[in-house]
């Protein structure tokens, strides 16, 4: 991981004080809640439906288990809310189930923290009093909650298995770092017309969805063994679904921010203002198109006849570079080695479990003593991405124990330990399964993507939680969840689209009509990786169900998978064969409510 | 050391004269790049509202076009972007009335320096580092 030196040290403490001195004139009365606003915005303090939520920066996913002990002691002591509040907001929610055709909800929860799609940390009843509190306590880490929100540019993600994949050309940690120093703080670019989110990998799959995002960089190597940036720009979700465009195909990499700062900039100055639904650099790059290109271009050009100050000396790179230096690739003897893997040969036999656990949540490393496992954050009876403040204390004891103390928050919000030796993935095996953080469903059905939805959000329009768990529940079987093999579902509460529902194989969309709940069902949509291929939004399959009609929605599409597909044929490449409509037919025929209403 | 590299940045009261020297006022929505900034003494740009950030990137490209005048904010400008104003080339910032001018200046001594270069001149820390 990188190493904060003591300027970034005293950077981030610099940042818990600006902000306690905000916070501060906030409650005197000397600063007001509009001009406080984008200023706890920039520090991750959102005010949601029934307090504030706070979302931790996680660059690049990476975590120490030092950092994952601070976000448990977060959520036990931190994230609260008195009984009162507790109970008036419960009491709110429960008006919700006694609407006609809605899915009786899990109770809300407290003291948790959840992993996002973009591989950060959110807490949900932290009082506001208590915020510079917790910036500090965050700040002893190294953590903080810089750009996660607001109209600036956002926490840089990357691949999960950044660093240990298989398939990768280039590690994209220290361009991720760099990148993410340049961003923090940017002066320029803290009041764009939109939120402004860069994605980065350097392998050959995108695990990371770089074409949904306002910029997507693949860093690769030429045939002359130049490493550079391939450049995306003008992707993203919301109301209007884009893939990114190329602009780019291959940019040397030490220009990556002399060209960003040009990507930026015309944004900045052409980006619509007026209409926050149009205002994302995806409308700007769809309306103006090459204009806007041979724009940036322009910039770029200027910036290089400035003295391009921005361009990334070799010695730079070298210093960060050194932080991620991997293990040795004799680590793991290679006869303990050998060894080890006949005996995970045996242990699979004698436990379906164990085999299981293998098969799906564990995969190959660039070392070939080391696997990387994921831990599953989806179960039955806590919301997707979900981590109780026992379950962050006992991560961080994983972490360390069996993964040379790291772990990645990923984009399906569980946590990747990337760092584990082939003669130890038994015993994490067993402590992760008392753990109940073994479940065999990485990457199947029950792996979903859901945001926090109505339950939490102010934004939503709909809970996703309920139907989450309504899924979870109906898909508890292990043997018929194999059976139905990989399968993204994503849920969103609203069309902000946290939770991904345009690249899901299924999505699920909350909407609201006339003060109920409704969801869309879309299908085809892909993040880019390879299962799914090419990055696409799905496509609806008919007007929205009522909450109770889900489930039985979802079955019945995937009985018409079930009964269409060929041997070993996973559920997006039937979809793309055979087509839509015996989906759409299937799904339209499973309505009760709706169908009785007919006019939603 | 952080003084050492601000050039001198003036805070100014809501009813700060602009007085005889000649002044530029550019809108947000023109082009700081085709601007004719011959034989002026000044430029104010505007924040209509303090979250309309466009102002900062027509500093930024006025000062690389090698404009030595003042450049000086006007509109709905708070304490808390001074620091941005200042980093961004502008030499002059009239506050909002009911800002507090004190503690503006205050925020503006609040970091020591940043990660980016920028106008004033800065170089970005890793130029400086790795000189």
């Amino acid at each position: 991981m990188y190493h904060y030196t003591a300027f970034d040290q005293q950077f981030v403490r610099a940042r818990a004080a600006q902000y306690r001195d905000q916070l501060e004139r906030n409650l005197a009365g000397k600063l007001g809640d509009d001009e406080f606003r984008p200023l706890r915005l920039q520090n991750g303090w959102y005010i949601q439906r029934y307090a504030p939520m706070l979302r931790v920066a996680v660059p690049y996913g990476e975590l120490n288990s030092a950092q994952l002990r601070v976000l448990a002691t977060i959520a036990r002591d931190y994230d609260k809310p008195n009984a009162a509040l507790l109970a008036q907001a419960q009491k709110t929610q429960d008006k919700i189930d006694q609407q006609a055709g809605s899915e009786p909800a899990p109770r809300l929860t407290t003291q948790y923290g959840h992993f996002t799609t973009r591989q950060n940390v959110q807490f949900n009843w932290i009082k506001l009093e208590d915020s510079a509190d917790v910036m500090d306590l965050l700040a002893s880490v190294n953590l903080h909650g810089i750009q996660t929100s607001g109209n600036c540019i956002r926490n840089i993600t990357s691949d999960e298995r950044a660093g240990v994949a298989v398939d990768e050309v280039v590690d994209p940690r220290p361009y991720a770092e760099v990148l993410r120093q340049w961003s923090t703080l940017h002066p320029e670019f803290a009041y764009l017309p939109r939120k402004f989110k860069i994605a980065i990998t350097g392998a050959v799959e995108d695990r990371a969805a770089i074409l949904w995002h306002d910029v997507g960089l693949r860093v690769l190597s030429n045939a002359q063994g130049e490493v550079g940036f391939q450049v995306f720009v003008g992707g993203g979700m919301g109301r209007t679904p884009v893939i990114g465009t190329e602009i780019r195909a291959f940019l040397p990499w030490n220009q990556i921010i002399n060209y960003l700062e040009a990507v930026v900039r015309v944004y900045n100055a052409w980006g619509r203002r007026d209409n926050m639904y149009k205002a994302r650099i995806k409308i700007l790059v769809k309306a103006e198109g090459q204009r806007y290109i041979d724009e940036v271009e322009a910039e770029y050009q200027r910036i290089l006849a400035a003295g391009a100050q921005h361009t990334i000396p070799q010695t730079e790179l070298d210093r960060v570079r050194a932080c991620f230096v991997a293990p040795p690739v004799d680590l793991v003897p290679e006869a303990v080695q050998r060894v080890a893997e006949q005996q995970l040969l045996i242990q699979a036999r004698e436990d379906k479990a164990f085999a299981r656990w293998l098969q799906q949540n564990v995969t190959s490393h660039q070392n070939p003593g080391l696997r990387v496992a994921t831990l599953s954050f989806k179960r039955l009876g806590q919301a997707p991405g979900d981590a109780t403040a026992d379950q962050l204390q006992t991560s961080a004891d994983l972490a360390e124990a069996f993964s040379a103390g790291e772990v990645r928050v990923n984009h399906d919000q569980n946590l990747v330990l990337p760092w584990v030796r082939v003669d130890q993935l038994f015993a994490l095996w067993k402590a992760a399964s008392a753990a109940g953080l073994a479940r065999a469903n990485i990457h199947l059905l029950s792996d979903m993507i859901a945001c926090p939805g109505g339950d939490y959000c102010a934004l939503a329009n709909a809970r996703s939680l309920p139907i989450a768990a309504a899924i979870t529940e109906r898909y508890q079987d292990l043997d018929e969840l194999f059976d139905l093999g990989d399968i993204d579902l994503h849920i969103s509460g609203c069309i902000n689209s946290c939770g991904h529902h345009h690249s899901g194989h299924i999505g699920i969309l909350g909407v609201d009509k006339d003060g109920q709940e409704w969801y869309q069902v879309t299908l085809g949509g892909s993040d880019g990786s390879a299962l799914s291929g090419v990055a696409k939004p799905g496509k609806v399959v008919g007007p929205s169900f009522a909450a109770a009609e889900v489930v039985d929605v979802i079955e019945a599409v995937l009985d018409v998978y079930k009964d269409q597909r060929t041997s070993g044929e996973h559920f997006a490449r039937t979809l793309e064969r055979v087509g839509m409509e015996p989906f759409k037919t299937a799904a339209n025929a499973a309505r009760q409510a709706t169908a009785r209403a007919a006019t939603v | 050391m952080s003084n050492a590299m601000n050039p001198a940045f003036h805070i100014l009261s809501a009813d700060t004269p602009l007085g005889e020297a000649h002044w530029l006022d550019l809108d947000n929505d023109a082009d700081a790049h085709s601007a004719e900034i011959e034989a002026i003494d000044g430029i104010t740009l505007h924040f209509p509202k303090f979250s309309d950030g466009r102002a900062f990137s027509q500093a930024v490209i006025l000062r690389r076009r090698g404009f030595t005048g003042d450049i000086r904010a006007i509109g709905d400008v708070l304490i808390d972007q001074l620091m941005q104003m200042q980093r961004c080339g502008f030499s002059s910032a009239v506050l909002r009335a009911d800002q507090d001018a004190t503690h503006g200046r205050h925020l503006l001594q609040h970091y020591s320096s940043f990660y980016q270069g920028d106008i004033r001149p800065t170089a970005p820390r890793f130029a400086q580092t790795a000189a």
